[in-house]
């Protein structure tokens, strides 16, 4: 039972101590809201570092700043020439890989943390996209995990920003991160990290909720929860914009 | 302006979608086709996706055949008896069609018989009627060419199952306009099409329908294809984005009708021979993004295999 306890205490002795620097930190928006004029959104993400101490001696303290959308699985596919055309030929399947993913930092990532503590946390883009078990499903596996990679980031939907959160005093940070116009819904994630020397001093979490609203919503859900209504009614739409259309330019004609 | 697609979960400019429809609109007026070959590759082009852009192209052409037929109704050039069997096939091969369209977004092939089923239907379409069209104007010029006949006979009026149509002027089996609309219907289905662009020259040279009543006829089935293809793909598989659509579509019936105005300032001939000249250049582009190396080789495609 000692053993046990002790056990314990040595596993959380790290947070004990690391708890000395605390967060505390806000974010401009909570909820996103997708009406039919939306054209991407700026968040501000700000906080500070709560101490009871003075700031402690050793390596500087730096920032990280996650954020991520709702994670889906995901087939990539490769083309090739065959028969003198471009075809789909491998695909590969990844279990699971956020929609949107960005990472701002106070310096270079790789001075900033530790591989490590990277694996542990799940902070590079590269570790939050969970691919196993994918090296029997193509020749070439990590390849179209890359190509996931690079899609991604030239949609603008993973951003590596380093150096773009702003610590002043080693106690208050800020950054804004930039949501693209092409935004899924579902509960966004805020992580932010305080690291010394590489390593994970302490961790925050915050949501961000981003809905379809008004005419988006409703359109979205009864297409989903009524398809036969739904499919009708844009018959009808298609119907009435013909027929409306005909008959005013007969009007006007005369 | 910016615009958010609930379904395709995308932001587009709407003046864009308005100028699309537009351009479409003017173009099947013009022609007397739905349009919707050129906007579903349009829609493709702006980063809409695929399945979404074939289900809601079928849609808005709805929305222009409905707009062209009124007017041709009022100048009696409807055969509904053609258009009824016609429209029996038509059914049959949109539901095919919408089957086949499933399993092969499955098998992630779908873009490849999209872009096939362009290059060879609106290739062939195009040059055969280039060809014939140029022809025909030759003709015109050389006063005193041989007088061709209202229709020729061939194998198609070997064939059982004879029935009248009036307004056409024709007495033929049933066959032949059950397996026209059969195919149109299907491809209605996998390219988000109207299948005007195969439906009319197959009623000309095929069935041997006088011209005058072929254009009427054929936007008065597709009416029915692509309503009928818009709900299944909504109900199977909730690819039909109606802020999209409706976009499309008042930009396209507002099109359609000066387009018809244009339209009515052509010659037949010339207007056949701009037609086939758009439908050639669409299927080269298809084509040549088939033949050329793709600037990304990967694509995504949200969910597993099944």
């Amino acid at each position: 039972m000692i053993r046990l306890a002790l056990v314990a205490v040595l596993a959380l002795w790290p947070a004990l101590v690391g708890a000395k620097e605390g967060i505390v930190a806000g974010l401009s928006e909570s909820r996103v809201s997708i009406t039919a004029d939306f054209d991407g959104s700026e968040i501000l993400i700000y906080g500070a570092v709560k101490r009871e101490e003075p700031i402690p001696e050793g390596p500087p303290l730096h920032v990280i700043i996650t954020v991520e959308g709702p994670s889906t699985a995901l087939t990539v596919r490769k083309k090739e020439r065959r028969f003198g055309i471009w075809v789909n030929t491998e695909a590969v399947q990844i279990g699971r890989a956020p929609s949107f993913y960005a990472v701002a930092t106070t310096g270079p990532l790789h001075e900033i943390l530790s591989e490590t503590e990277n694996l542990r946390h799940k902070i590079t883009i590269p570790r939050a996209i969970r691919a196993v078990g994918i090296s029997d499903q193509a020749r070439d596996a990590p390849g179209f995990v890359e190509a996931l990679q690079r899609v991604r980031t030239r949609e603008g939907l993973y951003r590596m920003d380093e150096r773009t959160v702003r610590l002043t005093e080693s106690t208050l940070f800020r950054t804004d991160v930039q949501l693209p116009a092409n935004l899924t819904e579902g509960d966004y994630r805020v992580r932010i990290f305080l690291t010394r020397g590489g390593a994970v001093v302490n961790a925050l979490e915050r949501r961000i909720n981003v809905r379809k609203e008004g005419l988006e919503r409703f359109l979205f859900n009864l297409s989903r929860e009524q398809p036969l209504v739904y499919g009708l009614l844009s018959l009808l739409i298609a119907v009435a914009a013909g027929y409306g259309a005909s008959t005013m330019f007969r009007l006007v004609k005369r | 302006m910016q615009i958010y697609l609930p379904i395709a979960e995308v932001s587009v400019n709407a003046f864009l979608l308005l100028g699309i429809g537009g351009i479409v609109g003017f173009l099947s007026g013009l022609f007397g086709v739905g349009g919707g070959f050129l906007i579903t590759p349009l829609l493709f082009f702006i980063g809409i996706p695929p399945a979404i852009a074939v289900a809601t192209g079928a849609n808005q052409v709805v929305a222009s055949s409905i707009s062209g037929v009124l007017a041709q109704l009022k100048r009696k050039a409807v055969d509904l008896k053609m258009g009824i069997v016609l429209l029996a096939g038509g059914l049959g091969g949109s539901a095919i069609g919408v089957w086949v369209f499933a399993r092969l977004t499955a098998a992630g092939q779908v873009d490849l018989l999209v872009q096939l089923s362009y290059v060879f239907f609106l290739g062939f379409i195009g040059l055969t009627m280039l060809i014939e069209s140029t022809r025909a104007l030759m003709r015109s010029k050389t006063a005193g060419g041989p007088v061709r006949r209202a229709h020729t006979h061939n194998w198609v009026h070997g064939l059982p199952l004879k029935m009248k149509f009036r307004a056409s002027g024709l007495y033929i089996s049933v066959l032949p306009p059950l397996g026209v609309g059969a195919l149109v219907g299907f491809l209605a289905a996998i390219m988000g099409v109207g299948g005007g662009f195969i439906m009319v020259p197959a009623m000309i040279y095929l069935l041997g329908m006088p011209t005058k009543v072929v254009i009427g006829t054929s936007l008065f089935q597709i009416i029915f294809v692509t309503a009928f293809t818009t709900v299944m793909h909504a109900v199977t598989a909730n690819t039909v984005d109606m802020m999209l659509a409706i976009l499309l579509i008042l930009g396209g019936v507002v099109g359609a009708q000066f387009g018809a105005m244009a339209g009515s300032r052509l010659r037949a001939e010339q207007l056949r021979i701009l037609l086939s000249l758009l439908v050639i250049a669409v299927a080269g582009k298809i084509g040549l993004d088939l033949l050329l190396r793709p600037a990304e080789l990967y694509t995504l495609t949200p969910g597993l295999l099944p």
